[in-house]
């Protein structure tokens, strides 16, 4: 579904544009099961003979983060580690909600 | 060459799909809960019991997703819930979509409460909202104490996590103590109910916390 949504929302972008797309940025939070590999794979068997085919995907994934409720300190989360605020050391925290899947930006080149 | 800004959500048609769910649920008053889990945790088997237990209190109906087959739908009907399955044809997770097709086919005005049992998968369907007001995840301890480790999306988007099968835990190795701190560690505030759905164990609390949701 997500290699589907992305291919429908780079190739209206292009229409709209009128020009082909060369590549697109997306984000995704720490907790997506957004696997690079396999993203890339199911886009490029899905964009074969779309104007989409040979778009480059560029995936950027967004840290976890948590505010701290004693000093109101905002800090990035390693979700395999103890986690404490690195200014007071308090553990009582909350986790803030997890970046959106994003369609960033999409380089475009003009047709013709 | 040149660049657009975009920033879409790129399953904005899910979550527009899953918005209109929660409306619709929230017009007619209805607890929505998605529940999450490996296959065979004992989902079906604890919403059987939940329903029979609160016969008299609540009028809860389940949507069923399943790969194949309507076993556990048929499960639920036994119990003389209102029930529809989703037989999703090899995908590993319901979407929204599916949840608006099923809850037509509910008599919602009759009811209090509608349980998602999602596909039982620990990993995909916390990706996808269906409109619900929270998500419930099933562990067993037959499956291991290091599941909230290994798989933290879903132990940290719930509110709920039953911990199923506590009538096997003296022939497993399974630490609940461990359990509850790796799943608290991403989620301080998420509610544990250590259950057995077969011989009834800590079920009443299960309950309280569903009795208090829908006021």
């Amino acid at each position: 579904m997500v290699a589907q949504s992305l291919l429908a929302a780079i190739s209206a972008e292009a229409a709209k544009h009128n020009a082909r797309p060369i590549s697109a940025k997306i984000s995704c939070g720490r907790l997506y099961s957004i696997n690079e590999e396999i993203l890339c794979f199911a886009f490029e068997a899905i964009a074969k003979g779309t104007p989409c085919e040979g778009v480059k995907l560029v995936i950027e994934q967004k840290p976890l983060q948590a505010k701290c409720r004693s000093c109101e300190k905002t800090f990035e989360v390693d979700i395999n580690s103890d986690i404490n605020c690195p200014a007071c050391k308090s553990s009582d925290l909350d986790m803030l909600p997890d970046s959106p899947l994003l369609l960033e930006e999409i380089e475009l080149e003009e047709e013709g | 060459m040149f660049k657009v800004d975009i920033k879409k959500k790129i399953l904005d048609a899910n979550e527009q799909c899953a918005f209109e769910n929660t409306k619709l649920l929230a017009e007619k008053k209805i607890f929505c809960l998605n529940m999450i889990s490996s296959p065979g945790s004992g989902k079906t088997t604890i919403l059987a019991k939940t329903i029979n237990d609160l016969k008299t209190k609540l009028k809860i109906a389940v949507i069923e997703g399943d790969i194949k087959t309507d076993i556990d739908t048929r499960k639920i009907k036994a119990t003389g819930a209102p029930a529809v399955q989703i037989n999703t044809n090899g995908a590993c997770h319901l979407s929204a979509e599916q949840i608006t097709a099923g809850l037509h086919n509910l008599p919602l005005e009759t009811l209090d409460v509608v349980i998602i049992e999602n596909v039982g998968n620990l990993v995909c369907p916390t990706d996808f909202e269906l409109g619900e007001n929270a998500k419930l995840v099933v562990l067993s301890v037959a499956e291991g104490d290091d599941k909230p480790a290994k798989y933290p999306a879903i132990f940290s988007k719930s509110k709920v996590l039953l911990i199923n099968k506590m009538d096997l835990l003296k022939v497993v190795d399974f630490d609940l103590e461990r359990v509850k701190a790796d799943a608290r560690r991403l989620n301080p505030g998420l509610e544990i109910f250590p259950i057995s759905a077969k011989t009834g164990e800590g079920m009443q609390k299960w309950y309280d916390w569903l009795l208090t949701q829908t006021g």
